[in-house]
């Protein structure tokens, strides 16, 4: 369903961001494709290198937190809603651009806290449960949970259109439904947490290609 | 939310007593009046229809379905209508097509929901009346991980 | 309502051509709550029809038993050069629509 361009409901999202790509925005009256061109050259390989620190906050963004930046700073506009319909509609335009390059996984000196403090987390028991991600998606991928083969646990394909969800979806609500799944408290919408795991996930995915939009169970 | 909902039935069927009379609705073909109502009256007969699933569902949210009715479609004698059936879905009549002999081959694929393991059943209607059939046994699996993101 | 449809540019006359359509929409089945607890309405995406310069070629009747972002294929023969009309209706009452044009030759 996936590799099948046509079929994979995701491109139902990239189609959607394609439009609001030349849509104008905010009272700047701007629209994406006037700054950046063509997302077809200009959005190239900019999946491959997120999550990144923006400098003029010195914070880490993923991919949704850049458009919402761009919208908030340049458009002058609102930023969307998590997991709206236009932010992973937008999101995963942009991630499409970028389809089958390979993730950089470059961690930079100045976002190296941030990473270790991802390869912690992700190694880090908590919840109910007592698990850590590294116990289903490192020591046991490719076994079972009742008739559920357990992935490896990469980012990839995100924004991915989930059966479950019945919808697109970002890495990030990917990753709060794991915390739910382990019985943890979930962390709010890009609390450093949810960041900084993104970031170890991306090293620890690099190499891979893009795949957005993706397709899983 | 769920398991508070099923609390609350199992509650009432108790407090009613309700066991034999849901036994009773259990046995009932769910499919007996959608049948009726498609076939008109006209005896069904097994053939002509082969409907393509994966055998094994990961989940029941979107199973690709493959329906192709192996016959003509000329103005004289082709496929007027095809219904796809699933027994154990709460309302068991998914889809129903129409097709015309402008339609050139009776082949239309979807994506359907399906509430569980069971055989979906597929009635096409010809021109001349008839009505055939075809099943395709889905298993569903269950998903271990919770998800209420 | 977004959709996507795909219709060959070109076909020679008499070709079996295929026809896809996929439309963006939740396909609700009324048996779901809301985080308060209250049913969400129904509201799938009811009819479909396809016509094919005017004609129509393939209609469908839809339930909650189709899922979400409904995915149709089907087949018309290519008879002239016109134009494809995709309409469809949800249960809410809002109405979609899409069309694409073809080439014949031969």
């Amino acid at each position: 369903m996936q590799a099948d361009e046509f079929a994979n409901p995701g491109m139902l999202w990239v189609t959607r961001g394609e439009k609001l790509w030349r849509t104008p925005a905010g009272s700047t009256g701007a629209a994406c494709a006037q700054c950046h061109g063509e997302a077809a050259k200009g959005m190239r390989g900019v999946a491959t290198r997120y999550p990144a620190r923006d400098a003029h906050s010195a914070r880490l963004v993923n991919l949704e937190g850049r458009v919402n930046l761009c919208r908030t700073r340049h458009q002058k506009a609102e930023a969307l809603a998590h997991e709206s319909e236009d932010l992973l509609a937008l999101s995963a335009y942009v991630a499409h651009q970028s389809r089958g390059m390979p993730i950089s996984g470059e961690v930079p000196a100045e976002l190296r806290a941030s990473f270790e403090r991802g390869r912690t987390q992700y190694h880090k028991r908590i919840g109910q449960m007592n698990l850590a991600c590294t116990q289903c998606h490192q020591q046991n991928w490719g076994k079972t949970l009742l008739a559920q083969t357990i992935s490896q646990g990469h980012g990839n394909a995100y924004p991915t259109y989930r059966l479950e969800w019945q919808s697109l979806g970002s890495l990030q609500r990917r990753l709060r439904a794991c915390y739910f799944g382990v019985r943890a408290q979930m962390p709010a919408y890009d609390a450093p947490e949810l960041l900084e795991l993104e970031l170890y996930l991306a090293w620890r995915g690099r190499g891979l290609p893009i795949e957005t939009p993706g397709v899983r169970r | 939310m769920r398991r508070r909902r099923f609390m609350t039935l199992a509650g009432a069927l108790t407090a009613s007593q309700a066991l034999p009379a849901l036994c009773a609705v259990a046995e009932e073909d769910p499919l007996a009046e959608p049948i009726r109502a498609f076939a008109a009256g006209t005896p069904v007969r097994e053939g002509k229809v082969v409907v393509d699933t994966p055998r094994l569902a990961d989940n029941g949210f979107s199973v690709p379905l493959k329906i192709s009715v192996e016959n003509a479609m000329t103005p004289a004698d082709y496929v007027r209508a095809i219904v796809i059936l699933a027994p154990r879905n709460p309302r068991p009549v998914v889809a129903t097509y129409h097709l015309t002999p402008k339609s050139g081959k009776a082949t239309v694929s979807t994506r359907v929901r399906l509430n569980g393991t069971q055989n979906v059943l597929v009635l096409a209607r010809l021109s001349d009346g008839s009505v055939w059939s075809g099943t395709a046994e889905v298993v569903v699996t269950e998903s271990a991980c919770l998800d209420e993101s | 309502m977004l959709a996507r449809v795909r219709v060959p540019r070109e076909a020679k006359r008499g070709e079996i051509i295929e026809i896809r359509i996929a439309i963006q929409h939740r396909m609700e089945t009324g048996f779901r709550l809301d985080n308060f607890g209250r049913p969400i309405a129904k509201n799938v995406i009811n009819a479909l029809v396809c016509r094919y310069n005017g004609t129509e070629v393939f209609r469908a009747e839809m339930g909650s038993g189709i899922a979400a972002n409904p995915y149709l294929q089907f087949h018309a023969v290519a008879e002239a050069s016109g134009e494809f009309v995709f309409e469809w209706t949800d249960d809410a009452g809002e109405r979609g629509s899409e069309r694409a044009s073809i080439t014949v030759t031969g």
